[in-house]
């Protein structure tokens, strides 16, 4: 699609998807680290592996619809499938990164004509196809906090080729599902989080959880920064946190034993990582302001509602592909108001004008 | 964060600075000029010299056309050289009549200034003399002074506000002017209220023309209900929509005019040109154009005649530095691309860019994301990523459902799309099939008129044919009856 634009405007604002692609991907890096940092060589083989081969979807997919291959440049199939791996647990086998991100790249992109014309999350599909297809493995979280590299790089091979199990050891909850656990055999909200949960550690990510999603500190940085730069605008992430604190905190002060407290919400989970770098795809998300407040907000009730009373701990994959299939919806209701117009596209109407008032001028 | 006046908007880079601290200069008396005939809005001005004529400076060589047109003055004395079509300032090349006129040197003009006060005349007069010096809107619409004057004067105008936004990057000429010439603008913008009647006059600049501000303060602080407004910077601040909302809190009625909400805008060269014909008895045949651009050596405010060849006035300011990659008439937000430095300036054009490569815009495109940045910076509150993908599927009334008729193809879409995606030009060819179907539905309708008007007279025509046909016949039989009986009679008596 090249066009000799003889039409103005002759000026631009030299941005371009790949650099806000790339931003995304700056913003992503110092929560990745940390998550890599914690769980070793077993996370680093599946950070890898999901990364090399979503581009080697992309690529492929390319070849085969004949389209150039210079749109790997615009980092998109860099970034979704990145996306993917901070969603997976840190020590899934191999097989779980590259079927993930054929998924997330060739069903969920592709198939639906490429960048910018999917209806859904590619990353959120591929992690809710693989929760549901392989629950076992997609929800075997290793113990955060132990010495990271415990585990040898030959031994971590072992884990990401699914030769040997993960020993039990190693592994435990995570403190949503945790908790899940507990209420449901009886134990008060308040003990369970105290017992498993530390606001300190859940804020520098010393917890169980998927790859990027532990830090809430760092996501909560790299968020402020896309926001600074302007790739994201602030409408998704704090109506959707928002909510969550809403939600929460009524709950919490209806019944504390059977709900737990705000911070807890806010800092378990994906949340964080869903309302900064999940919700506000641009091709998923609405594109009027209104919309996009809207579509934060239901991420929120979603999530706290499946949390609360739904099957899995964490439903913010959920949440987010509810919300896409509202997204054109949204738009339609959403629109604008018209300069000039009514919000039901009628022509502003004014009093009639009073007629100036008699006398010489100059 | 800044008092938004109206929503949506962006922040190109000025650029004025190249420019701002220039003085108007006159350029000298061309060899040639190359006056077109459509410098307006609306129909193409009438020639009525022939080549081999003597014109005079201001002397009528254009008579408007029927209907929305302005007539065309020479620019200068001299001889008519030829009366043929020209490259003139449209993208496609496409050719306009022009008058090619050589200067003689002499500037001799055909009319003295009057001594009549134009505040004595009553505002038809003066609206008669703002058409027949040819004014038209100097801010880029080049929409006919006198036709929005004249119907403004029929509804109630409480407000003139006179627009020195000048928000289009580079273009520094209406800054300088107001600088320079704040009197006249300011006399310009009493007449225009005497005209219309109306009470007070608001002069509108961005806060970055301190200069301007305090100038027209200074020349206006004499006269009552004269205010300077400022405004901040903002694209598109100088559109007459989005200025009228900022100045009034406003919205002019979609598919109304200014006058609706009782508002008269003109743009500030607008204003001076009204000035001095009205003062001067000076026809429109000379502006001042913003000559800049990074290709430009030393960039320039100039003051030129109408149909001076842009490349004379390139010349004036050094040549180029670079063989320029665009080169255009107006601000590079909304002017037009030009074929060549051949064309000539017209009385809408404030300003002359060439821009290098590293100030314009890259031309290869990419899928759109959907990110909604246009929808945040469109400052009509529409949605052209929708408008664009339903006129690329040739759907317009899909995209008319989004705004494709508000659209005022400002470009703040295009400029922030990251995509690249030339919206502008999505629009610009939806506007044209949606009046090319309008047009054609009009002159289908008007033949379907015409034929059944047709029927309808030839069905009367047959019909008074068989009346007058069967009245003929009665009248024959009665004539005949009459006979028989008077046979019968005569027969009888016998």
């Amino acid at each position: 699609m090249n066009i000799i634009t003889i039409s103005s405007p002759h000026a631009h604002d030299h941005s371009s998807v790949s650099r806000l692609m790339f931003h995304v991907c700056l913003a992503l890096v110092p929560c990745t680290l940390y998550g890599l940092y914690s769980f070793g060589f077993p996370a680093i083989n599946l950070f890898v592996i999901t990364i090399v081969s979503g581009i080697f979807w992309e690529a492929l997919c390319l070849k085969m619809l004949k389209k150039p291959l210079n749109f790997l440049n615009d980092y998109s199939a860099l970034l979704t499938s990145w996306l993917l791996a901070l969603t997976l647990p840190p020590w899934a086998p191999w097989w779980i990164g590259v079927g993930g991100s054929f998924i997330a790249i060739v069903v969920t992109k592709h198939i639906y004509g490429g960048v910018g014309q999917n209806v859904f999350n590619p990353a959120m599909v591929a992690r809710v196809a693989l929760l549901i297809s392989f629950p076992v493995h997609m929800t075997t979280w290793p113990i955060a906090g132990n010495d990271p590299f415990a585990i040898s790089f030959l031994d971590s091979l072992a884990i990401t080729l699914g030769v040997s199990p993960i020993p039990d050891a190693y592994t435990g909850a995570t403190a949503l599902g945790a908790i899940k656990t507990g209420l449901s055999v009886g134990a008060t909200a308040n003990d369970l989080v105290s017992d498993h949960f530390v606001f300190t550690d859940a804020l520098m990510g010393k917890m169980s959880g998927s790859l990027g999603e532990t830090s809430a500190l760092l996501i909560f940085v790299g968020g402020l920064w896309l926001l600074s730069m302007r790739v994201i605008s602030w409408h998704i992430p704090v109506s959707m946190l928002l909510t969550m604190s809403a939600l929460t905190l009524l709950f919490h002060l209806i019944d504390p034993t059977l709900y737990s407290m705000t911070s807890f919400h806010l800092l378990s989970g994906g949340i964080m990582l869903g309302a900064f770098f999940i919700a506000t795809d641009p091709v998923t998300s609405p594109s009027s302001k209104g919309g996009q407040l809207f579509f934060g907000a239901g991420c929120g009730v979603i999530d706290f509602l499946i949390r609360t009373w739904g099957g899995f701990p964490e439903g913010i994959g959920f949440a987010v592909l509810f919300m896409n299939a509202l997204t054109p919806l949204i738009d339609l209701y959403f629109r604008p108001r018209i300069y000039g117009r009514r919000i039901d596209g009628s022509p502003k109407q004014y009093d009639t004008v009073e007629p100036a008032q008699e006398g010489k001028q100059t | 964060m800044k008092f938004s006046p109206f929503r949506g908007g962006v922040h190109p880079d000025g650029y004025k600075e190249l420019s701002a601290h220039q003085a108007i200069e006159k350029l000298p008396l061309p060899d040639r000029l190359y006056v077109p005939l459509r410098q307006h809005a609306g129909s193409e001005a009438l020639a009525i010299v022939q080549p081999g004529d003597f014109v005079m400076k201001g002397q009528l060589i254009g008579r408007a056309a029927k209907g929305i047109s302005a007539p065309v003055h020479a620019p200068t004395s001299g001889k008519v050289l030829k009366v043929q079509p020209f490259v003139a300032a449209h993208p496609s090349g496409m050719d306009s009549n022009t008058v090619i006129i050589e200067c003689d040197g002499n500037d001799t003009p055909i009319a003295t200034p009057t001594n009549i006060d134009p505040f004595s005349l009553d505002g038809k007069t003066l609206s008669d003399t703002i058409a027949n010096a040819g004014i038209v809107g100097m801010g880029g619409a080049s929409f006919p002074a006198a036709v929005k004057l004249s119907s403004a004067s029929r509804q109630v105008v409480n407000t003139v506000i006179i627009n020195g936004g000048e928000c289009e990057p580079y273009l520094t000429a209406d800054d300088r002017l107001m600088r320079e010439r704040p009197e006249q603008i300011i006399l310009g913008a009493r007449l225009i209220r005497h005209i219309v009647n109306a009470e007070n006059v608001c002069i509108a600049i961005e806060d970055n023309k301190k200069e301007a501000i305090s100038a027209l303060r200074q020349a206006s602080s004499e006269y009552r209900n004269i205010q300077v407004i400022v405004v901040p910077t903002l694209y598109p601040m100088g559109s007459a929509k989005q200025m009228i909302q900022a100045v009034t809190g406003k919205e002019v009625p979609a598919g109304g005019r200014s006058s609706d909400i009782g508002v008269l805008m003109h743009n500030v060269a607008t204003t001076y040109a009204i000035a001095q014909c009205l003062s001067q008895n000076e026809p429109l045949v000379s502006r001042i154009v913003t000559v800049s651009g990074g290709a430009i050596k030393h960039p320039k405010n100039i003051e030129a005649l109408v149909g001076t060849p842009i490349k004379q006035l390139i010349d004036f300011c050094g040549g180029t530095l670079e063989e320029p990659s665009k080169l255009l008439l107006g601000g590079p937000m909304m002017g037009q691309l030009m074929p060549s430095d051949e064309v000539p300036l017209i009385k809408g054009a404030a300003g002359v860019l060439a821009l290098n490569n590293n100030e314009i815009s890259q031309p290869s495109a990419s899928p759109c994301i959907r990110c909604g940045r246009c929808v945040s910076a469109c400052p009509m509150g529409l949605v052209p990523l929708e408008m664009a993908n339903h006129s690329r599927q040739q759907d317009f009334d899909g995209a008319i459902g989004f705004g494709l008729k508000d659209c005022i193809l400002c470009g703040s879409c295009a400029f922030v799309c990251p995509s690249h995606i030339p919206l502008v030009h999505y629009f610009q060819y939806a506007k044209g099939e949606v009046a090319y179907q309008k047009a054609t539905q009009q002159r289908m309708d008007h033949t379907r008129q015409l034929s059944e008007s047709r029927r309808a007279r030839q069905e009367k025509e047959a019909a008074e044919k068989a009346a007058a046909k069967a009245a003929a016949k009665a009248a024959k039989e009665a004539k005949a009856a009459a006979k028989r009986k008077k046979q019968n009679a005569a027969s009888a008596n016998q």
